[in-house]
Formats: C-alpha cells, structure tokens, sequence
C-alpha cells in the first residue's frame, strides 16, 4: 500500500489518497476505508467524505492528532473487507422521452448513434456510486459505456431542472434540485433524491449501484404525482458488493 | 416557548446559525453554521446559553425587530456599532453586553462597523426545528434555519421570555477583529500542483476581499498563483477553510455553506481558529498569509479554545455606565462606527 499518501486539510481533516484518476478499483479501496473506518470508531473522529480517488477523514484536535490520525489509518489499510458487503441496487425509473430530454438529439448526434441507441446505452449499463456531492444528494454514477463519453457542454446552463438525467465525461448523474450545470441532460427521474426530512437525507449514498429503467411519458407523470403524495418508493434489491 | 421576536426590517442577509451540522458531507451536505464561531460562542454566553445555542447572524446590515413576548434578554457580538434600543428613551447599548428588554421594545442593529458579521443571541437560543441535527440555515440547499431561507419582514421568531432574574453581563475585553494578524494556513492538500513562486507569491503577496464573498465561500483578488500541470483535478473533499485556485489564478476560501466536493487544486487551507478571524473581513479588506505546520495548527487551535473558554470564564456583572442614552454618546463622541453608518 505504499501508494497511499496522506495529505493535510487544515488542523481539522487529512486527506488519504489512492490515486487520481476515476476508477472502481481506486473507489473500491475509498469505499473500503471508510467502511473501515465506520467500524473502528476511532477517537476524534468525527466524519468521513468517499470521493472518485480520495476519504477526506474530519476529526477533532481536542481529541486526537492528525499526525495520530495516520498511524492508526495507515495500521489498517491492508485490512482485509469484514463479512462479505451487500449492496444496494438501485432501478431508477428514467424518462427519456424529448420533452425531458432537451440534448439528446444532439448527444446522438456527436456520438453517432440513434437516440434509441444512446437510451438503450445509458440504460442497460449498471453504474456505481461514486460520489453523492457538488450539490446535497447529487450522485456521481459511472462509468458510462465508452462510445457515450463526451466533454461538459461549452454552454452551461444557468438552470437544470431538479430530476433531470445527465451525463458528461464518464459520468451520468441525477440534479437533486434546480441549479446550474454543464451536463448534458437526456432525461429525467420522477423521484426525490434528497430530503432533509429524511433520517438519511440522500437516496444514492457512495457505494450503491444503479440501472436507469426507461418509462414512458404518462408514466414519468404518473410517479411523479405519486413521488408527491409521498406513496412511491423506488425499488431496489440487495446484491453482493 | 413563545412568539418572541417579530421582524420589522431583515437587514441584508439574517439567519439563524448555530455552529454547524457535522456528519452529512457525504452526502453533499455541508457544515453551514456561523461564518464567525468566536462571536457566535460569546454572544451566547453573554445570555447564558450554551455555546451550540441558535443565534441570529447579521451580514454587513442588521435587523430591526420587536420583542413581542413579556420580556426577552439579548446580546449583540461583532464589530464596533452595537444595538439601538428604542424604549421610553433611546439607548445605545454597545457590543458584547447583555441587556433585559420588554414588550414594545425594538432593537435595531444597523450597519455593522469593522466587520462583516454580527450575532444577536437571545437568552435561551432562537427555537426552530433542528433539520440534520442543527438549526443552521443552508439557504443554497432551502432548508435549516428559519424556513431554509434568510428572514424577512413580518416573520416571527420563537424562543423563551426571559429569567429577568438573572443579571447583565459584558466581556471583559472587547473581542479584537485582528485585522492586521496574517491569516495562518496549512499547505495543501494540493501545493504540489503549483509552482515554487505560486507557493512563495501566496505567502508574499497582499489579498483583497472581492465583492463576490458570501457563505459559500471568499473570492479573493491579488497576484496571480501558476499551476504547474493544469488547473482541474479529479475531485476531492472539501473543508471549511480549503484555499481553491481556478483557472484565474485567484484564490477562493471556502467558508460554511461550500460544495463538499470541488476539482480545482486546494494550495492550503485556513486554520480553523483562523476562519472566525476571516469571516469578520469585509469586501475590500486585505488578507495575508502565513504558513505553519499541522501540528502548529492543532497547537493554536487548542490554544483558541483555552482562550476563548477564559474569555467566557471572564464575563463580569455589566456596569450600568455602559447603557448610556443616545444623547450623551453623541456629546461624548463614542459612536463614531453609527454615525459613519448613516452617512
């Protein structure tokens, strides 16, 4: 494991760093860690943060040290996973029809496949959750299939409407809520991805994974309306991690 | 509980903190919580609360309200102008000083002088529901606080009607903004991917406060820092204090309300006792920067809390001289920071 460093954030947080570039196998060892560190309880500290290559760990300096911090880290990276992980995988019901969809036309234009292409692409591939961040409960999901990878739009949009569906790079995610973006936005999900009502306030956490499951418009309505009378809940099964 | 507050004007941007929520940057929720813990702690203290009690923060203009309850205690931290309480007489009472108020009184906080924030505690805390476990307000995510939203005219703040019992109190020493102390940082995560003279220009260089500084973060303006392989990185964590540097060259502080995540290279990060010390800065003011070591860091930080406990440990019985009417403050010339907020 001598390719982990450890990296300072202040007298409050250290970074533990696998790498830097997105990947599973970067992710699972993220994933992993902080899994790890969930279970150890180690003093002082307060919170852990996945990201794509990185667990930002927070502590307390009242109660621990960041210098003691890396050797109790560093002592357990070579621990092997506890009891076999499940997880959860998620069926995201996804709308792909054009009035929810407002680039695909043109993502099917400069990847040079049909619109029904890049839906059946996007839709039959299982993504993992990297990253739930950038705005409360957006998940970064990947990888998406290689001849659907394209840069960020040159034009980013002031506002993307909350549950739209988008993808840039390797990446696919849902908008939690209306914001800016520069993703390109080929559908959009009926569902509520974030609630700070809720005890965990994110549907997707790191670590889950995802299919998109195409629905028709009238269907798309038809959950919605469900989604606000709080009467849906969107399936998902356990499977091995 | 009751009605305790009403809103008669919001001033510029109020809302009710308290010091932050911890345990949900995982899911892309950040701390949010006072831009100005230090005042937050001691104005709470100043009507004795315990440090974690929900507060009003005041950016750069404060409030009018009226006490609507039988009676209320309140007490006002940050910067030099203080309250107005119009009564049967008008009185000025200055920050970092207790003070007993009855129905019908109105307290108006106006421009803030010397600092950007300000924090008007009630005794008891402002009482709204604790949304993930905090009564921060997270106004980019609308939830928190009061309504997830900054307050606005009318609104109606609940609480406790005040123990009258219990006496005034005031600090010892006035809370000193330490504007011309360098702000102290930690290199890294990323210092590795700017060049020796960035490095050097950051610790040389003078800073402005940009007029683009909120709760999200301080986009600050001066000499330009040099990337050495590029400007984005795969994402990583982000923490209140973490010193980003986009394509511009131009730093920007994180501070409370921040995305969890960011792909611009961080060149260091505020110390945490620091970022109290940050958030008073206004647009316009200079910032430097000096480097310490991590367990420097932890060293002052644990020091700022020693400090910060003898200060509350500190507050005395207020002297009555410190309530004077608004007349005999203008023929002693001591308000200079209101008079220069009305012109």
């Amino acid at each position: 494991m001598t390719d982990v460093r450890f990296l300072p954030a202040g007298d409050k947080a250290l970074v533990v760093e696998f790498g830097d570039t997105i990947e599973r196998a970067l992710s699972e060892r993220v994933l992993r860690l902080a899994t790890r560190l969930k279970d150890l309880r180690l003093q002082g500290v307060i919170e852990t943060l996945p990201t794509f290559r990185s667990l930002l760990v927070r502590y307390d300096p009242l109660q621990t040290s960041g210098a003691a911090l890396e050797k109790d880290i560093g002592a357990h990276l070579a621990d092997k996973a506890g009891a076999k992980q499940e997880t959860r995988l998620w069926q995201i019901p996804a709308c792909y029809d054009k009035r929810c969809a407002p680039d695909l036309d043109e993502v099917a234009k400069r990847t040079k496949l049909t619109t029904d292409d890049v839906v059946a692409r996007h839709s039959g591939t299982q993504y993992l959750v990297y990253v739930v961040g950038f705005a409360a409960g957006f998940p970064y999901m990947g990888d998406l299939p290689p001849e659907l990878v394209l840069p960020r739009r040159t034009d980013p949009r002031v506002r993307v409407p909350a549950g739209s569906i988008a993808m840039a790079t390797t990446l696919t995610g849902i908008y939690p809520l209306e914001s800016p973006g520069g993703w390109h936005l080929i559908g959009a999900a009926p569902i509520r991805l974030f609630d700070s009502g809720w005890e965990r306030p994110a549907l997707l956490r790191p670590g889950d994974l995802a299919k998109f499951e195409p629905v028709d418009f009238a269907e798309y309505e038809r959950i919605r309306s469900a989604v606000e009378r709080d009467d849906y809940t969107v399936p998902y099964t356990m499977v091995a991690a | 509980m009751s009605d305790i507050l009403r809103v008669k004007s919001p001033g510029l941007h109020t809302t009710v903190q308290d010091l932050g929520r911890d345990g949900f940057a995982d899911v892309g929720v950040p701390p949010s919580g006072a831009l100005d813990a230090v005042a937050l702690r001691l104005a709470n203290a100043l009507v004795g609360n315990a440090p974690s009690a929900a507060a009003l923060e005041i950016l750069v203009s404060g409030p009018t309200l009226e006490v609507i309850a039988a009676s209320a205690r309140v007490a006002f931290v940050g910067g030099t102008a203080g309250m107005i309480i119009q009564d049967a007489h008008q009185r000025s009472i200055p920050p970092g000083r207790s003070v007993h108020l009855k129905k019908g009184d109105v307290i108006k906080v106006g421009m803030l002088a010397h600092t950007s924030c300000g924090y008007l505690a009630v005794e008891g805390g402002i009482k709204v529901p604790d949304v993930l476990a905090s009564a921060s307000t997270y106004t980019r995510g609308t939830f928190g606080g009061f309504e997830g939203r900054s307050l606005r005219d009318g609104d109606v703040l609940r609480g406790t009607e005040s123990d009258s019992e219990r006496e005034d109190l005031e600090l010892s020493a006035p809370l000193e903004p330490d504007f011309d102390a360098p702000i102290r940082v930690v290199l890294g995560p990323q210092d590795d991917h700017f060049t020796e003279d960035a490095v050097q220009t950051f610790f040389e260089g003078t800073y402005t406060v940009s007029a683009q500084a909120d709760r999200m973060g301080f986009r600050l303006e001066g000499p330009e820092l040099a990337h050495t392989h590029g400007y984005n990185i795969v994402s990583d964590g982000i923490v209140s204090g973490s010193i980003q540097v986009p394509g511009s060259g131009q730093p920007i502080v994180l501070m409370r309300d921040y995305q969890t995540i960011g792909g611009y290279p961080k060149i260091a990060t505020v110390v945490s006792a620091d970022i109290s010390r940050l958030g008073r800065r206004s647009p316009g003011a200079r910032v430097r920067f000096a480097k310490v070591s991590r367990d420097e860091a932890e060293a002052i930080y644990r020091e700022e809390e020693a400090a910060i406990a003898a200060c509350i440990e500190s507050l005395r019985a207020a002297r009555d001289e410190a309530s004077l009417n608004l007349e005999a403050l203008y023929d002693e010339n001591l308000i200079g920071g209101i008079v220069s907020a009305r012109e």
